[in-house]
């Protein structure tokens, strides 16, 4: 009985849930009043554990919640962000909340929660890295960009060999010439061997167990094979060769994958329409693959990175890597920081020129 | 049913099939796909080939373009006397339009890979974007543009490559019922300008009488002969025809004929 006795509540009913569940969400509060909230609710909340002497026991739960309320904040504010607006939005976010960690800690170290010793202030990481960048280290012979504000000055007394020996004194040139260098004589023979062997069944079964098996082989352990490999052990060559040989089996094995996953009938259409042997690579194979190609790539730029700067760690009289170890063993904190700095803006450049490659040769990829 | 075709051509048929079989080789084991299929194509003839899903169809144009090797029997298509023109082209099930070139290159790609110079083949790629209402989109990707464009560029690209033989797997598939009447009549225009040879895959026997001088009906799994009709309805056709009484005998009379016919191949089976 009551179960006909429902059906018509529930269709009754149902009207009336439609206009509740379609209304849109209380349109938010204005930008200024949002961000209001935000700061009285984060300065209620980080206040009261001050003043009860529980903020610097208690220093990362507070930075927890502090991070938790944002995301709530900026949730609300995104909801409601005309699209004309969402660019600003979103490069707000991307670069406001690194701004802020930093802020925060700055002032966690300012108040002597966190040793400086061992985390010093990103405003004295930022001192030492102008001190690097403007001081020539005599004793080593190096500086970190080779004081490109002498190029006009050599340039007259020197000419170009002048120039190029301040090049050859920076610690960041040094690094990336290596990872350049390295880069391109291992990605692009490594992508050949991987289409080759994503096309031809014999070559792949004949490679892949041996590929992978060499892949997962930490590069900086075969180094010492590589050095000796070299007429001049310690020169650029086996450096040079080790970042080589992580990214060509990197790509290698990427690029294969991406070959293999190409949907069959894009090469049947090619075939039928014509294309064959080289046309068939440069119009169906290699366009198909190079989304993959270029997650490859975008790997293989980190392992290069992590490679250099290991091998700079061991075995180098000058790059950055060799210069954060430098500051380490001196107990210099901030320059040794300084030098991570570095390196991730090494890595930042370098992932943007990929990105800017990948745009370039694929204008058809989305968004 | 009249056996009386529109244009009964004298000269050797265009496409030659013979007693073609396909077996897949499987995990489970052999798994025939087209058993002892044969089928001759008159040089100009418009051939519709209709069956259940998953019989075959596609596996035989694959064949029949040369994409796919066949198990036994033979497949020709006999070259015209111009050897610059292809042999065949496809218009694939799944479109198979480059996502990495824009509308008009995958239009023009076929005559680029016959090395036809930039300026001519795009003139002809932009004629047939027009014919197809594709003009404003020629520089486009693919991903830009709707699934019922999309098969249409495929289309387009096969047209525009000037085959001997076109080999079209269920081309307007994909296409909400407006689009698809538009886009027959057009077929049915360009066919007429054109008369080239053509095995045209569909699932609508209406589409199928609307446009074919012959339908050929395939069974099930695996994919054979059923039955063949010759359609004797005057040409020039539009979308108009659909609605004459010719045409509704004539699908009366097939429907009766098909239903003799799947009864017989069932009474076989069993
Ligand atoms: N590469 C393959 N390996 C094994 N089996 C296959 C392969 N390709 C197709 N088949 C099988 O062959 C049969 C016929 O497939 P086909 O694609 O030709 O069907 P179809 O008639 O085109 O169907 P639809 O109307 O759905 O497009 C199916 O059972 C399919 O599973
Ligand atoms: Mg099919």
């Amino acid at each position: 009985m009551s179960v006909p006795a429902e059906r018509p509540l529930a269709a009754a009913g149902s009207p009336v849930g439609d206009a509740t569940i379609g209304k849109p969400p209380a349109a938010g509060l204005s930008l200024p009043a949002m961000l209001g909230i935000l700061a009285g609710v984060c300065l209620l909340w980080n206040g009261v554990l001050y003043l009860t002497g529980l903020w610097a026991p208690l220093w990362w739960l507070a930075l927890f919640v502090d991070f938790v309320l944002i995301v709530l904040v900026a949730e609300r504010i995104g909801r409601n962000v005309p699209p004309k607006r969402r660019k600003l939005y979103e490069r707000t976010l991307a670069f406001g909340f690194p701004v802020l960690a930093l802020v925060a800690w700055q002032l966690i170290v300012d108040a002597g929660i966190l040793n400086p010793l061992w985390f010093p202030q990103p405003t004295r990481i930022a001192a030492a890295l102008w001190d690097l960048t403007v001081h020539f280290d005599r004793f080593s012979g190096t500086s970190l960009l080779g004081r490109p504000w002498l190029i006009p000055w050599k340039f007259e007394s020197d000419g170009w060999a002048g120039v190029w020996s301040l090049f050859a004194e920076s610690h960041v040139w040094a690094t990336l010439g290596r990872v350049a260098a390295g880069f391109v004589i291992g990605a692009i023979p490594g992508i050949m061997l991987g289409v080759v062997m994503g096309i031809n069944q014999t070559v792949r079964l004949m490679l892949d167990t041996t590929l992978s098996a060499i892949y997962v082989l930490p590069k900086i352990a075969i180094f010492p094979i590589v050095m000796l490999m070299f007429a001049d052990p310690f020169g650029e060559g086996p450096k040079i060769a080790v970042v080589a040989l992580s990214v060509f089996f990197l790509m290698a094995i990427n690029t294969m994958a991406g070959v293999r996953d190409i949907d069959p009938v894009f090469v049947m259409a090619g075939r039928n329409y014509g294309a064959r042997g080289l046309p068939l690579y440069r119009h169906v194979i290699i366009p198909a693959a190079l989304p993959v190609i270029f997650a490859g790539l975008r790997l293989a730029l980190g392992t290069a990175l992590i490679v250099i700067i290991s091998i700079e760690f061991l075995r180098a009289k000058q790059g950055v890597g060799y210069m954060t170890f430098y500051y380490w063993e001196v107990l210099n904190p901030e320059k040794m920081y300084a030098g991570l700095v570095v390196v991730m803006i090494l890595g930042v450049v370098l992932t943007y020129g990929l990105q800017w490659l990948q745009k370039k040769l694929m204008p058809w990829a989305r968004g | 049913m009249t056996e009386t075709n529109a244009r009964a051509p004298e000269t050797a048929p265009r496409i030659v099939t013979r007693n073609v079989t396909k077996v897949y080789d499987t995990v489970a084991g052999p798994m025939v796909a087209v058993d002892d299929f044969s089928l001759d194509v008159a040089d100009g003839e418009f051939v519709c080939i209709v069956g259940p899903s998953g019989c075959g169809k596609s596996t035989y144009l694959r064949m029949l373009a040369g994409l796919d090797t066949h198990s036994s029997g033979t497949i020709q298509i006999r070259p015209g006397s111009d050897p610059k023109k292809p042999l065949n082209s496809v218009v694939f099930q799944e479109y198979a339009v480059f996502p990495w070139k824009t509308v008009i290159e995958n239009v023009a790609f076929g005559l680029q890979m016959r090395g036809v110079g930039r300026a001519e083949r795009l003139e002809v790629a932009r004629y047939w974007l027009e014919r197809v209402g594709l003009r404003k989109f020629a520089d486009y990707y693919p991903h830009q543009i709707s699934g019922g464009m999309k098969q249409r560029v495929s289309i387009v690209r096969a047209l525009a490559n000037d085959p001997e033989v076109l080999l079209m797997d269920e081309p307007l598939g994909a296409l909400d019922a407006q689009t698809r009447i538009v886009l027959q009549d057009e077929l049915l225009r360009i066919w007429e300008e054109t008369r080239k040879t053509v095995v045209y895959i569909t699932h609508s026997l209406d589409e199928a009488i609307l446009l074919g001088d012959r339908v050929i009906l395939m069974t099930a799994h695996p994919g054979r002969l059923l039955a063949t009709f010759h359609i004797g309805i005057q040409r020039p056709r539009t979308v108009e025809t659909l609605n004459t009484a010719e045409f509704a005998e004539l699908r009366g009379a097939i429907w009766e004929q098909l239903g003799r016919e799947v009864t017989r191949a069932m009474e076989m089976q069993s």
